[in-house]
């Protein structure tokens, strides 16, 4: 299947309103309503969404694997960026 | 020896739920075969979704013929212990699959006038046959989105796909005249307002439809004779093979259950 006729998109889903879209993977198609169909055809069979993004994966811009330790590593010595010192109320819920 | 075919007294009620019936079951049994074999795996699950939602309206009906029937017989006997004349449905679902345009097509012609249908049986006097057209209507909607967004494109798409699915519809047409015939047994049950007039619903699936091929860059074709006869079981020669492959089982091992 050409990358040039049936480029590739990545599929966001919403499971409930309110919560944010998640990337759960991604179809061929050739357009963005055809994207949108093969979206839902696969990846809301079972009831898993109520809202779809499709977004043309090369439209997506991706760090550098081999960019992660002067991208990723500083933050893990940083413990005190947690909010663990805090007692959170019941009453609060999540945060 | 003895059959394997049931025998039940067709009223006219069981007669129109059979005809939904047996429309749902054998289009849905044919895209089954797409299963596998369809030119991308995102067009595979799709067509089996469809699939899937034709064999569950079929489910729904033949429950419904069996209660009407009232004597015993299930789902099951129904779908699948009957002759090929007493199959009732359109001879549009029972067209091979053929290539891809051929599938799309066939998909379009029925799925908008099972759309009109439906909405218009959701205000049946029947609850049953009310209920189920609402659900029906709505995965209906979905099967003409599809369907002509794919139409639109194999039309308006390359020279290759545009000749298929111009012939498709050249070869498709002629089975479109038989979706708005109206009997006497289907008039009884249109005057008692259980049925929708299916005969009514041809200038709007003309609304319908033109638009859509319009948009494809297809032309209607003229065709002085519409083939008809599927509703009093004069099917064509594609039926037997697919009675041969859905019944199988249920003829080689009579009330075989899951």
């Amino acid at each position: 299947m050409s990358e040039k006729h049936l480029p590739l998109w990545e599929v966001f889903i919403r499971s409930r309103s309110g919560l944010a879209h998640k990337h759960c993977g991604s179809v061929h198609a050739a357009d963005a309503e055809m994207a949108l169909q093969a979206a839902r055809d696969v990846y809301t069979r079972r009831g898993e969404g109520n809202s779809i993004w499709v977004v043309p994966s090369s439209a997506i811009v991706a760090s550098d694997p081999t960019d992660k330790d002067e991208l990723f590593e500083p933050a893990m010595s940083k413990v005190y960026r947690h909010p663990t010192f805090y007692e959170v109320p019941d009453d609060v819920g999540h945060m | 020896m003895a059959t394997t075919t049931i025998s039940f007294a067709e009223t006219p009620l069981l007669n129109l739920v059979l005809r939904r019936a047996d429309d749902a079951l054998i289009l849905g049994h044919h895209l089954s075969e797409w299963c596998g074999h369809a030119p991308m795996v995102e067009e595979d699950i799709a067509l089996a979704n469809i699939a899937l939602d034709l064999i569950g309206q079929s489910r729904s009906l033949y429950d419904y013929a069996a209660q009407v029937e009232g004597s015993g017989l299930t789902e099951d006997h129904f779908a699948y212990r009957r002759e090929q004349h007493q199959y009732r449905n359109c001879l549009l679902v029972e067209q091979p699959n053929g290539d891809f345009a051929a599938t799309i097509v066939r998909q379009v012609l029925f799925s908008t006038f099972m759309d009109l249908y439906w909405r218009e049986m959701m205000s049946s006097r029947d609850s049953t046959l009310a209920a189920i057209a609402a659900k029906a209507e709505k995965e209906t909607a979905y099967h003409i989105r599809h369907s002509a967004e794919w139409l639109i494109r194999l039309g308006d798409g390359t020279d290759e796909s545009h000749a298929r699915a111009q012939a498709a519809l050249d070869e498709l047409w002629a089975f479109t005249g038989e979706l708005f015939e109206v009997d006497a047994v289907e008039r009884s049950l249109i005057d008692a307002g259980i049925a929708p007039d299916a005969g009514a619903l041809r200038d709007r699936w003309h609304e319908r439809i033109a638009p859509i091929l319009r948009e494809a860059t297809l032309n209607i074709p003229s065709a002085p004779f519409m083939q008809s006869g599927g509703r009093s079981g004069r099917h064509g020669e594609h039926l037997g093979y697919i009675l041969a492959d859905l019944q199988y089982l249920q003829r080689a091992h009579p009330e075989a259950v899951w």
